[in-house]
């Protein structure tokens, strides 16, 4: 009961903690003070209570869009695991469930994009579809990984088995698929190299470009629900990270939370010293990680 | 008992069109009875189907026919299965027709469609019951030949009249494999009758055989790729419930033909369970590849049924594979997904077609890129179809996901145990995980283009919703989608019963569905995410500040008169996945033709043509008419000239009886 309710509060607390880190650290290296890492909560607050401005265009997919991905990304929270402890929901098959959660938040987002009848949103949701056409076989490719290991069709025991049953004879395709799941996590969590959360050109961007329009309280459920899928994918890259970490078990424990925060600092490290694509070379990006989840796969039938 | 009221409803539905063909043109009651009639038939069938899937099915009916030596009809749980999507379309297609065709804009071509529309839900019908060759090939040629003149019902425009042609030719192809499948089916087994052959009997030659025949004479009728080069051209160009029938059910009785051979041959090798993944693998993402290059928009939902076929068909051959390694579990969910997939593409694309042909109906075009904004201007139209492309993307909380789910478990199941599962996981999974990816943006691109957004032409501004006669249709459709989607227990009975009765000739029992995965928790999560959505809702008292929110243009970046115009297109949405793969699309680009220093108005268009028919065929025979052109001379028009040539080849014939033998003897002596 108890692991529940935390489990449940650090799905709902924790997310704008991480867009916070990123931002402190790019501060850092840039060499800037930078908001206070609370400044995502202060921001999210500020919009659900602003008043809502709507596009005499839009119908009701624009407003239920954000609403839907939200609902999509908590509910994709409660099959992944943080730490020792065992998702809230875990059935033999959840790993597709979870995976195509994240797929129907991408068909209403796109499609609240594109209720704008703008040429930026239409932009942006072009290529976010386009993207997730390569990202989403990497995954499956990292889930067939991680299932052959475990030997089992459920994310809880497939996430804890680098972890629990780690082996010499796993450290290669593992490392392959820590690689790939790490390009997969930062695309679709809309950072840097793949797309730049901060640029001030329209034309440059992804996520932010769909989004466009949507102000106040919408505005305010698409920040929390993005920190939310980073938060959700981000742990699911640390349970394979944790089969290269000392002192494992421990790390399994509450300093999961930490090493989430850490995973924060990387990502915001890993923009500061890189550039963004060019827009036609993110798929090289995206077909590499396939590549590499796929080769991880390879191997371990081989 | 269950039988009969099948045998019934085929009457019923076979007679429907007749009484408005007898009466008078003017006279618009004939829609009426054969809609009515239609309904009917559909419950009665229906009852019938469910009793069958219940197993009440009954003995199989000797029917007399000498001519070919016999006849039987049967109703087992595979045949029932196969009914149901038969009845259901037949009679909402029915009904959709009474608003979409009605008698007084369509006098002449609607009393024929009403009368074959009837012909082809009884062809089907009677081909699905059918446990004799010759009774099966009988339902077969009446539904093939209806669905030429349902196709060809617009036959002044020559679009249509073309894809009429070219689908007979193909579904003629399709009859000779059947023809020599039959044959050397009575040669082997010494009749005609459906019953399966004992294990260990056929030997593998005959086998591979019949399987190579199977393939390519149902595969033609399924539009597997790359046998599925008549199926765009003709679900684009027939009146949309013609589509949404044959591109719902028509083309799954090549998929119950392939079913049912499979259950008659006991020992498929595993190499041909192989072959069809395989197959299904290339179907389904060649299908929403090419899909996603089309701007019309039912050529695209034509597209869509080849990837959902592949979809189909890749279920079907992991459960091949489960049967010849003999792996229960394969089978119960390689086969639940083929079977379940089946089901669900007889609703969710019925569902598409229906509401694309409501758009055609209020707007008059099918190029995407010429509507927009009929979200607003049709709200139950464009619910629909967002429900049904949900569906069709295979997200939950809807139907698709359900089948699909099966599927990838089937397939992964096969990735942890076994070396040569692993081996149809690595060409499986990722290949369903990019077509889910290609078919959201491809329905995303839909969504947009024809619903969302501004209106690009003055007829989408002026367009109205459709009539209730349209839209009840589309709500039972919608409501079968939600309901697998939701609660797939209560289909599981079905799929078990189909699957037990493939199983029958090898001997092995099916494992239920149930006992395999946990389909109550998907149900459990379906509510649990309904409840999520209904909860922010809720909470935000969206009613309430919509209403009351500040209306203003959409921010283009400080531009301030945005136009319809400047939307991003069908196009340009799906540009940078054509050119992804523009390897095997090879789309072609009309670039405009700028020339003077103040350019004129000009225009630019591009398009992906079929890579078999146009590529292919059409050129391959376009050589053939250019070598044959001295046979023209023979083709004088005149039908005493071919009696002439009957009359001539006859007496060659007849020539050959010439006792030659005697003639050399004697020369010889000489």
């Amino acid at each position: 009961m108890l692991e529940t309710l935390i489990h449940i509060a650090v799905l709902l607390l924790l997310p704008p903690l991480l867009p916070g880190v990123i931002a402190k650290t790019k501060a850092w290296f840039a060499g800037r003070t930078g908001p206070s890492v609370f400044q995502p909560y202060y921001d999210i607050i500020k919009c659900l209570q602003r008043d809502w401005v709507l596009s005499e265009t839009t119908t009701w997919i624009f407003w239920a869009g954000p609403i839907i991905t939200l609902a999509a990304t908590l509910l994709a929270g409660l099959m992944v695991p943080l730490g020792r402890a065992s998702a809230l929901i875990a059935f033999t098959g959840d790993l597709i469930l979870f995976a195509y959660l994240f797929a129907l938040a991408r068909f209403f987002t796109t499609s609240a994009a594109l209720d704008t009848g703008s040429a930026f949103e239409g932009m942006g949701a072009a290529r976010e579809v386009t993207f997730g056409c390569l990202s989403e076989p990497a995954l499956f490719f990292a889930f067939m990984v991680l299932a052959k290991i475990s030997g089992t069709l459920s994310l809880t025991p497939m996430l804890h088995a680098p972890a629990t049953a780690f082996a010499a004879g796993i450290t290669a395709p593992l490392m392959l698929i820590l690689i790939g799941l790490f390009i997969v996590l930062l695309a679709e969590t809309c950072r840097v190299p793949v797309d730049d959360p901060n640029t001030h050109l329209e034309l440059t961007m992804i996520h932010e470009a769909m989004i466009l329009d949507h102000s106040g309280p919408l505005y305010g459920i698409i920040l929390y629900g993005s920190a939310m899928k980073m938060l959700v994918l981000g742990s699911m890259v640390l349970q394979v990270l944790l089969a290269f970490l000392p002192e494992r078990e421990m790390l399994r424990g509450p300093l999961f939370l930490v090493l989430l925060v850490l995973l924060a600092v990387v990502i915001g490290i890993v923009e500061s010293v890189m550039a963004r694509l060019k827009m036609l070379h993110v798929p090289y990006l995206l077909i590499s990680a396939l590549l590499f989840c796929s080769f991880a796969f390879i191997l371990l039938i081989r | 008992m269950f039988l009969i009221l099948i045998l019934l409803a085929v009457a019923v539905a076979a007679l429907s069109g007749l009484p408005g063909i007898l009466l008078r043109r003017s006279d618009d009651g004939g829609e009426r009875i054969s809609a009515i009639s239609m309904v009917c038939a559909a419950c009665v069938g229906l009852i019938g189907a469910l009793g069958g899937l219940l197993g009440y099915g009954g003995k199989p009916l000797a029917l007399t026919w000498p001519a070919v030596g016999g006849g039987s009809v049967g109703l087992d749980a595979l045949s029932a299965f196969f009914l149901v999507p038969v009845f259901l379309i037949g009679g909402l297609g029915a009904v959709y027709g009474l608003g979409y065709w009605p008698h007084c804009c369509h006098p002449v071509s609607g009393r024929s469609l009403r009368f074959f529309w009837g012909m082809l839900v009884a062809g089907m019908a009677l081909l699905v019951v059918a446990r004799h060759a010759m009774i099966f090939l009988l339902g077969w040629e009446i539904m093939a030949l209806s669905a030429f003149f349902l196709v060809t019902a617009e036959g002044h425009r020559i679009a249509s009249r073309q894809a009429g042609w070219i689908y007979l030719i193909s579904t003629h192809v399709s009859v000779l494999a059947l023809f020599a499948l039959f044959a050397i089916w009575r040669h082997v087994t010494g009749s005609f009758n459906m019953t399966p052959a004992a294990p260990q009997t056929l030997g593998q030659g005959v086998t591979a055989l019949c399987m190579v025949l199977v393939l390519v004479g149902f595969g033609l009728k399924a539009g597997v790729m790359p046998l599925h080069f008549w199926l765009p051209g003709a679900h684009a160009n027939a009146p949309s419930h013609v589509s949404a029938i044959m591109s719902g059910v028509v083309i799954k009785t090549g998929i119950y033909g392939m079913i049912r051979w499979s259950a008659l041959l006991p020992d498929v090798p595993v190499a041909w369970g192989a072959l069809i993944l395989l197959l299904g693998a290339l179907s389904g993402v060649l299908g929403v590849l090419f899909a996603l290059g089309q701007h019309d928009f039912k050529r695209l939902l034509a597209y869509h049924s080849v990837e959902n076929i592949g979809i189909i068909l890749m279920g079907f051959g992991v459960a091949l594979l489960g049967r010849a390694v003999q792996r229960p579990e394969w089978v119960t969910l390689g086969f639940g997904a083929c079977l379940l997939h089946v089901w669900n593409h007889s609703l969710f694309k019925p569902l598409l077609f229906f509401c694309a042909g409501a758009v055609m109906q209020v707007t008059g075009t099918r190029q995407m890129d010429r509507l927009g904004g009929l979200a607003k201007r049709m709200p139950w139209t464009a619910a629909a179809f967002l429900v049904g492309a949900v569906a069709i993307c295979g997200l939950p909380p809807l139907n698709g996901f359900v089948s699909e789910w099966l599927l990838y478990l089937g397939l992964l199941k096969g990735a942890v145990g076994t070396a040569g599962g692993a081996l149809a996981a690595l060409v499986g999974v990722p290949t369903l995980a990019l077509i889910g990816a290609l078919a959201l943006a491809c329905f995303v691109k839909v969504m947009g283009t024809v619903f969302l957004g501004a209106p690009r032409t003055q007829s989408a501004a002026d367009a109205r919703e459709v009539s209730r006669l349209e839209l009840v249709p589309m709500a039972v459709l919608v409501a079968g989608c939600a309901l697998i989607g939701v609660f797939p227990s209560a289909v599981a009975f079905a799929l078990d019963a189909a699957t037990g009765c493939w199983l029958q000739s090898t001997g092995a029992t099916a494992v239920p569905v149930a006992q395999t995965v946990p389909l109550g928790v998907i149900s459990l999560l379906a509510l649990l995410l309904l409840a999520c959505v209904a909860g922010i809702i809720w909470r935000m008292r969206i009613k309430e500040v919509v209403t009351a929110a500040r209306r203003s243009l959409t921010w283009d970046c400080g531009y301030a008169r945005p136009d319809a115009r400047m939307q991003y297109t069908a196009g340009s949405f799906a540009r940078m996945l054509v050119l992804i793969f523009r390897g095997v699309l090879r789309p072609a680009d009309h670039p405009p033709q700028v020339t003077k220093l103040f350019p004129v108005p000009t225009r630019a268009h591009s398009h992906v043509d079929d890579a078999v028919l146009d590529r292919v065929l059409m050129p391959a025979g376009r050589k053939v008419e250019e070598g044959f052109a001295w046979f023209h001379r023979f083709h004088r028009g005149l039908t005493q000239h071919y009696v002439l040539y009957v009359l001539v080849i006859l007496l060659i014939l007849m020539c050959t009886l010439f006792p030659f033998k005697n003639l050399f003897a004697i020369w010889l002596k000489q």
